[in-house]
């Protein structure tokens, strides 16, 4: 499996990256030789082998449906780049 | 002896004598801070008056004779720990100006037992590197030097580079690091001091800024077992915030770093024994073996046959989770935000502007390999390999107690070698990452030099939730060894 430029541009999309165009080439070739090197894994056969999700040593816990936080409005946006009063905000999206 | 080559130990020891004060302890490393930053590069951020602050309430501590387990200890914090109104970065420009407005779960256990804060270390951005170059704070020099060259700058590992390269210079009596793939361990080994990996799940990782949620891990560095121990026990310990942190009794460290060897069953993978290991890794690897031998300890031979395979899963599994958890750099609710006219337009310039190229490799990796029609192939594939990777370590625990290998298959490299091609990067780790693709505990401790002066550390890695034996071992190999070389560059002669 090898990326082409377009592959490679759809997925700095998908990451919303921007990329410039003149960084492009490079990259791809980066890419190209992680993918290139991982390919390895293709080698080892995995049937019937179940796919590890975490470790698995803690077990999800149940707590009681309370609230044990909050109340930390201005903490909570005391790093926002742009707040308007309680509000991130954001370029306009509905015209 | 100067304050700033004490271990921690022996600080607990001279301050409850008040032999010296905290004010003086904590002013010795500020001040070593102050002649060595400018150089090492080693933190980000500097907090020396609120040390100094905090070690006068130390002393006020120590006078009533209230001393917690780490009063007046002067440490330095990864830049990767949220720590309560003190800049936390990442080493991103992303996270430049970001102070969080809570302490995560590790750095208030160092705090609740009276550690003392120096400052936030440098490191790899988001901790992902192994050289300490991909700093948006620059890079992290080595204090070590190759022996007859003063000149060139070695890198410290990654990418808890900062943290080690601290301690190994005396900046700071210990350090938090944290280990993805390795990210303890090899910057350790690099500094020629000590670092332990802890079970996944022993400390929690809340308010730790996340890279790989299913492999990151916190951990101590200190420049013996010991000390490392005693860090452990204040940071490790359930926390009901982390829903992979483990509910179970956080144990005695420091004992077990004294514990009779008899009868443990050491395993010596046969598969870390790669073509081309330089001698001088091969020959320190044969000595710990002969030492854990003489402590009495059995030699086994084992195999880890899905060893080789350990590299190319990491590099699918953990770019594939920071692709998911490095979303939330969006621009929006806190960091770096550059104004755009639309949103995903805003987003875009956002991520371009405050992501450096590794991270950005690793996010685009990740989203592909995350991504319609490749999931399976690539994302799925790596966890199916990852737990055959996890089923060699559970076979081989049935066999013995511990393995030893080296931590690194080089010393420390200069800045400039191995930057061109990533994959040669990812290569420093071939060893480290499998013990954290198990989630198994695994330490580096100092256990000799390289054929050109520089520390080599080898590995010890243990079963789940028995750091005891890992400390034990690491003991048993620090005191063979008797690692009493110092780095050229440290507070005592700079």
């Amino acid at each position: 499996m090898s990326l082409d430029p377009a592959t490679v541009r759809r997925i700095a999309r998908l990451a919303r990256i921007g990329i410039d165009e003149s960084d492009l080439q490079a990259l791809q070739g980066e890419l190209n030789g992680i993918l290139g090197w991982i390919e390895q894994l293709n080698e080892v056969d995995i049937d019937g082998v179940e796919p590890m999700v975490g470790t698995g040593h803690a077990a999800l816990r149940m707590r009681d449906d309370m609230v044990t936080d909050g109340d930390a409005r201005d903490a909570v946006l005391s790093n926002a780049p742009d707040a308007a009063g309680p509000f991130y905000t954001v370029p306009k999206v509905v015209e | 002896m100067m304050l700033t080559e004490l271990t921690i130990a022996a600080a607990q020891a001279g301050l409850k004598r008040r032999d010296f004060s905290a004010v003086e302890l904590v002013g010795a490393h500020v001040a070593a801070i102050e002649r060595l930053n400018g150089r090492l590069n080693a933190f980000i951020t500097v907090t020396a008056d609120e040390a100094m602050d905090a070690a006068r309430r130390a002393d006020a501590v120590l006078a009533k004779g209230e001393a917690a387990p780490l009063t007046g200890i002067p440490l330095g914090i990864k830049d990767l720990f949220c720590t309560d109104g003190v800049r936390t970065t990442a080493a991103s420009r992303m996270l430049e100006d970001f102070v969080p407005p809570y302490e995560s779960t590790v750095t208030a256990n160092l705090l609740r037992d009276g550690a003392v804060f120096a400052g936030k270390t440098n490191l790899d951005e988001f901790a992902m590197g192994s050289a300490n170059i991909n700093s948006a704070f620059g890079a992290v020099e080595n204090p070590w030097k190759r022996d007859g060259d003063a000149d060139t700058v070695l890198v410290p590992g990654g990418s808890s580079g900062g943290s080690a390269a601290a301690v190994a210079a005396s900046l700071v009596m210990g350090a938090t690091g944290t280990d993805t793939g390795g990210s303890i361990r090899q910057p350790a080994s690099y500094c020629g001091i000590a670092g332990i990996k802890p079970t996944y799940g022993r400390c929690s990782r809340w308010g730790t800024i996340a890279f790989a949620s299913s492999l990151d891990q916190a951990g101590p560095m200190a420049r013996t077992v010991e000390d490392c121990a005693i860090l452990l026990q204040s940071m490790a310990g359930f926390d009901p915030r982390d829903s992979t942190s483990v509910d179970c009794p956080v144990p005695d460290y420091r004992a077990a770093c004294g514990r009779d060897l008899k009868g443990m069953k050491v395993g010596i993978p046969a598969e870390y024994r790669v073509a081309g290991m330089p001698a001088d890794i091969e020959a320190t690897w044969d000595k710990g073996i002969a030492w854990l031998r003489d402590a009495g300890c059995e030699i086994v031979e084992v195999s880890l046959p899905y060893t080789k395979y350990g590299l190319a899963t990491y590099y699918i599994v953990a770019p594939a989770e920071c692709s998911s958890n490095l979303a939330r750099y969006d621009g929006v609710r806190f960091g770096r935000r550059v104004p755009a006219p639309s949103l995903d337009e805003q987003y875009e310039a956002t991520r371009r502007a405050g992501f450096g190229a590794e991270v950005r490799r690793r996010i685009l990796m990740g989203t592909y390999v995350l991504s319609a029609g490749y999931y399976d192939a690539y994302y799925l594939r790596a966890q199916k390999v990852r737990n055959l990777i996890r089923r060699d370590f559970e076979r081989a625990f049935q066999q013995v107690d511990v393995l030893l290998t080296p931590t690194a298959p080089s010393p420390a490299f200069a800045q400039g070698e191995k930057m061109d091609d990533p994959v040669q990067m990812y290569l420093n780790d071939v060893f480290t990452v499998p013990a954290s693709m198990a989630g198994v505990p695994a330490m580096s401790v100092p256990a000799g030099l390289s054929a050109n002066g520089l520390p080599l550390g080898l590995q010890i890695i243990g079963r789940s939730f028995d750091e005891e034996s890992v400390l034990a071992a690491a003991s048993a190999i620090e005191r063979a060894a008797s690692f009493t070389h110092r780095p050229a560059i440290r507070a005592e002669v700079v």
